[in-house]
């Protein structure tokens, strides 16, 4: 009985114009679907019922990787997670993202999973993804940041009532890429920063990005900034495969001799966005990469963390992924 | 062959029992769609709108190409692939474990390429190439290498996600026929098996790839 979600239109328009007008013309009651893994949870949980679910899989121009003029990449947000992967261009200029790719969930996963559904899949916190009436789903209270809740998984900085973490992990790569979001719209189309992609429950508590119904992401765009130089990628989680970060880190480094001569480091779920560690990058920025840069660098990873009642574990290991991330 | 199962002369010491086995029943209840009534309980899709979609929704006699040929279906907008295999299509060897994209027994492959099934809709892969656990075979039922080395490993102890690692085995040696060790555990890793059996797995396609 569990394997049958309520019922729903499933329409598959075949361009993007169709679908934003169907999602535009259902509002609220609207779901826009590709790999399906985040979606499906939720209607078999019978948490959210849409009424109509509109299928982009069918739209070609939202797949596929291509080089942009300026030596970036624009990757279409229907692009499975194995072709962001395995794709040449990618793992040449923009290792980092390939590695975070080839770390999400599991290789069926992956190879359905799309990049736009990665980076805009709902938060993981299951007291939220078991239909409790917490902050996130409209409700007044959060279940997690109490004496008894089961916080080990949450956030660090940030917590705003809410204390659900960015589960993604090529969000934070994305982050440290400079990365930007295409959106479009009945209105047209608008490019933003993937950090103002991500959004945290003092903004909007009820999203975790500024994704409004009728509006579909698009393409991730990649600019030239970061392509070929250092990267350095590392995911913990409980398990090796299938499960969310613990902590990830993504860092980007440029080197000039012995010196770094610019840095992006941001950690995935510490926060209910990508944090970006601009404290870390000012420190380390201009010294030599060395056991001391790198030390330094991560004595100031963690600053400012306030950690609920079982997630004290957070502190130190996001600081020894920056070391290490750092020292190389 | 009816009398045999009436109560006064069942004999549940007789091995002619197996004659009609819980498979064989489940799978021809499926075929004839007997019991109209008890089919909702089973598949829940009782609920709702039974007749399907409303306006602009997909048409639900679809046809989809399951192991190489082409089946129709009745098929709902909010139906999952491992719904229509194993409910609608008797292909019963695609098993549900957790129904959330999260244990591998649904695995089958989509276009060559290894997927969750209960985790996709059906009418999302209608254009596609499904390959399930029963088509993996050859045409007369020879057992496909991977399965046979599977048999020579003891691979399965209680066999619920054999059909989702022989599918993802098959698969990795489609793509890459002489995987490393290494490469056989990353291509295993979207499998669960509760009994621990991983290493008996992995021994079996080392073996395979090795025949093939």
């Amino acid at each position: 009985m569990k394997d049958m979600m309520p019922n729903f239109n499933l329409v598959q328009p075949t361009d993007l114009a169709s679908a934003i007008s169907l999602l535009t013309d259902a509002g609220e009651n609207g779901w826009a679907i590709a790999g399906g893994h985040d979606s499906l949870d939720w209607f078999k949980d019978r948490i959210k019922r849409p009424t109509t679910v509109v299928d982009l899989t069918g739209i070609d121009s939202l797949k596929g990787i291509r080089e942009t003029a300026d030596g970036g990449v624009e990757i279409g947000a229907l692009t499975t997670l194995t072709e962001v992967e395995l794709n040449p261009i990618i793992k040449e200029k923009f290792g980092l993202l390939s590695s975070a790719a080839g770390r999400v969930a599991s290789p069926q996963i992956r190879n359905k999973g799309t990049i736009g559904g990665n980076v805009s899949q709902d938060a993981r916190c299951w007291y939220y993804r078991s239909g409790l009436d917490c902050y996130r789903a409209g409700g007044n209270t959060c279940y997690s940041d109490t004496p008894e809740g089961m916080n080990r998984e949450h956030c660090l900085f940030g917590a705003s009532r809410c204390v659900a973490v960015s589960p993604s992990d090529t969000a934070a790569a994305l982050v440290s890429l400079d990365a930007s979001m295409v959106i479009q719209n009945s209105s047209g189309e608008k490019v933003v920063a993937a950090t103002d992609f991500f959004i945290g429950p003092a903004i909007d508590i009820e999203n975790m990005t500024i994704l409004k119904p009728g509006d579909v992401l698009t393409a991730i765009r990649i600019p030239a900034t970061w392509a070929g130089a250092e990267f350095y990628f590392e995911k913990v989680a409980d398990r090796n495969s299938w499960d969310f970060p613990l902590v990830n880190i993504a860092a980007a480094i440029k080197m000039n001799g012995s010196t770094i001569e610019d840095i992006r480091i941001t950690c995935g779920a510490v926060e209910c966005v990508p944090k970006r560690l601009n404290v870390v990058e000012d420190i380390v920025r201009g010294s030599e990469r060395n056991e001391d840069t790198a030390n330094l660098g991560a004595g100031a990873a963690a600053r400012g963390a306030v950690p609920l009642n079982y997630n004290h574990f957070k502190i130190p290991l996001m600081e020894g992924l920056v070391r290490k991330a750092i020292r190389g | 062959m009816q009398k045999k199962f009436s109560s006064d002369r069942y004999d549940p010491l007789s091995t002619e029992r197996d004659a009609l086995s819980r498979r064989t029943f489940i799978k021809g209840v499926i075929a004839a769609g007997t019991v109209a009534g008890a089919a909702g309980l089973m598949t829940g899709c009782s609920g709702g709108d039974s007749s399907g979609g409303g306006a602009g929704s997909v048409e639900r006699l679809v046809t989809i190409n399951v192991n190489g040929k082409d089946r129709p279906v009745d098929v709902m907008p909010n139906e999952t692939l491992a719904h229509t295999l194993r409910n609608k299509l008797g292909l019963t060897g695609t098993k549900l474990g957790c129904d959330r994209a999260s244990c591998g027994a649904c695995t089958v492959m989509i276009d060559g390429v290894t997927t969750y099934s209960c985790s996709t809709l059906t009418h999302m892969v209608r254009n596609k190439k499904i390959v399930t656990v029963e088509g993996v075979g050859g045409p007369n039922g020879e057992l496909h290498p991977v399965q046979q080395a599977m048999i020579e490993e003891l691979a399965p102890q209680c066999g619920y996600c054999t059909p989702g690692q022989v599918v993802s085995g098959v698969a990795l040696l489609q793509r890459n026929p002489s995987p490393t060790r290494d490469e056989v555990r990353h291509a295993l890793s979207g499998n669960l098996c509760r009994c621990g059996a991983y290493n008996n797995y992995i021994n079996a396609i080392v073996k395979a790839a090795g025949r093939a």
